[in-house]
């Protein structure tokens, strides 16, 4: 076949229009799955069996089921209790980028939750107690010496999950939302040229990951000092001298 | 009010502790007075970690009491449920005054040393973060490793580290020093630095509690020896007296195996 440049060109202009909806979703559905996900972690390492339950369960349901069955039963299904679409939360969930919104924070937050339980686990036990040796528990010692070593540990996975939350988000196309796939599938309707509209949409995606890849790099290098090697202690040098 | 110069820095009465079935503390009741530099000599499984660790509650005795300068821990022990502390508060205000040294280092990895000395003062005791820095600073050179104050613990050697752990026990200001197999992780060669380091905290007059398998050390520093076996003491006394006459066929075999 022979690929058709200004209208390849043309679709490329065209798709761009949907990536700040991409955007949108992908970026509201990874913080608000992030602040679950946070929450499902720790009930899960809780050691109360009441709090681990549900939270195994929540995970073990929203990693078995396909996204696309959560988005269609979330669009579809909850419009069929009249409850809901008399309660405060009817004028988002009627909208279809509220559903799409919802099913992929409650997704990502299932999987996040146990990339972010990982994360907690790895750090070692030695250097806990030690903490709690000098006095510190609850809250301060989650906050000043698991959670900083857990998030370093935990980066590597959880990049992997924000690029599939990306490439999900095109399942947003299938209630009727016109992100970069709607629009595409829209095109390729009225062109019948799907090969450069697909070409240009992986693009498009490629493209954001790259960004999200880089972003992920660059964010574990920050937070990985003690992983890089000594730094040579000339700097401290002067100073020795002086004193 | 009990004159503070005769109240025991710590006091173990009759301390039993099991993991499941197995008893591993039979009842062991053990005074440190102020000053005192005690070595807790015997074989691995003979419990010297454990009655070490329930002093500050690593470990939650089954029955018996731990006193810190005449504070008892309060415990709930049930017969038929976990032991535990009944006030962390208690226990966290308690942990602050008994710093522990550990047999690996167990130096906060993600924290620079200097960090790593300033890490409870500031967040547990509430001290100035510039006092505190200025503090750390003065312990490093004390442990003569000033320069890696800005490096981070994967960075030195292990008996770097557990300088500068012993570095970060003190900067907590404690009235008591655990010291759990604090040269048992190092390289031959690097144990002298260390033992150096914790011979001229007990010249200074600290109390210390030593978990050790080092025979020199515990019969030259210490003030006062004992010889834990399955569970139960087996010697208890001076140093010089002890290892020159021991009391227990144990001990004596303990002593001559290990020189």
């Amino acid at each position: 076949m022979v690929i058709d440049f200004p209208f390849l060109w043309e679709s490329f202009t065209t798709l761009l229009n949907g990536v700040p909806l991409t955007l949108q979703l992908t970026a509201l559905s990874v913080v608000t799955g992030a602040v679950l996900a946070v929450l499902l972690a720790l009930m899960r390492v809780s050691n109360r069996w009441w709090l681990d339950l549900p939270a195994q369960a929540y995970i073990f349901v929203f990693r078995g089921t396909p996204l696309l069955v959560q988005i269609y039963i979330i669009y579809y299904g909850l419009s069929q209790f009249p409850e809901l679409r008399h309660s405060i939360l009817w004028p988002f969930l009627r909208q279809a980028y509220w559903c799409a919104a919802l099913a992929l924070a409650l997704n990502t937050a299932a999987y996040s939750a146990e990339i972010i339980r990982g994360g907690l686990l790895s750090v070692p036990a030695g250097q806990i107690e030690a903490a709690r040796a000098t006095g510190m528990s609850g809250f301060l010692l989650m906050r000043r010496i698991i959670f900083p070593q857990a998030l370093r540990q935990m980066l590597p996975g959880y990049s992997n999950e924000i690029i599939l939350m990306v490439k999900s988000t095109a399942l947003a196309s299938t209630v009727t939302l016109m992100e970069v796939t709607g629009i595409a599938a829209k095109l390729i309707s009225q062109s019948y040229r799907p090969i450069e509209v697909f070409i240009c949409a992986g693009a498009i995606y490629l493209a954001i990951n790259f960004i999200v890849v880089r972003a992920f790099a660059a964010l574990e290098y920050a937070l990985s000092p003690e992983r890089r090697p000594a730094p040579a202690s000339t700097a401290d040098q002067p100073e020795k001298a002086r004193a | 009010m009990p004159d503070p110069a005769k109240t025991p820095a710590v006091q173990l009465s009759n301390i039993r502790k099991s993991y499941g079935e197995h008893e591993v503390l039979h009842g062991v009741s053990l005074t440190a007075n102020e000053g005192d530099v005690i070595s807790i000599l015997g074989s691995s499984g003979s419990g010297k970690s454990t009655l070490l660790r329930c002093i500050n509650m690593l470990e939650v005795p089954n029955a018996g009491s731990v006193s810190i300068h005449g504070e008892a821990i309060t415990l709930d022990q049930k017969p038929g449920q976990p032991p535990r502390a009944r006030d962390m508060r208690q226990v966290n205000r308690l942990r602050a005054k008994a710093a522990m040294v550990f047999q690996s280092f167990n130096l906060w990895s993600h924290l620079t040393i200097l960090e790593n000395l300033i890490e409870a003062p500031v967040y547990v005791l509430k001290r100035d973060r510039k006092e505190a820095i200025a503090e750390a600073e003065a312990l490093l050179a004390r442990v003569g490793i000033a320069e890696k104050r800005h490096a981070y613990p994967a960075h030195l050697s292990g008996g770097q580290q557990q300088r500068a752990a012993i570095a970060r026990a003190l900067a907590m200001h404690p009235s008591v020093m655990l010291f759990d197999e604090p040269t048992s992780a190092l390289d031959p060669e690097l144990v002298g630095e260390v033992l150096k380091v914790m011979r001229d905290l007990a010249a200074e007059g600290r109390t210390m509690l030593i978990v050790t398998h080092e025979m020199g050390f515990a019969r030259d520093v210490s003030t006062r020896t004992v010889f834990l076996h399955n569970g139960v003491i087996e010697e208890e006394g001076a140093p010089a007296e002890v290892f020159e006459n021991p009391r227990s066929d144990r001990f004596r075999q303990f002593i001559s195996r290990d020189h």
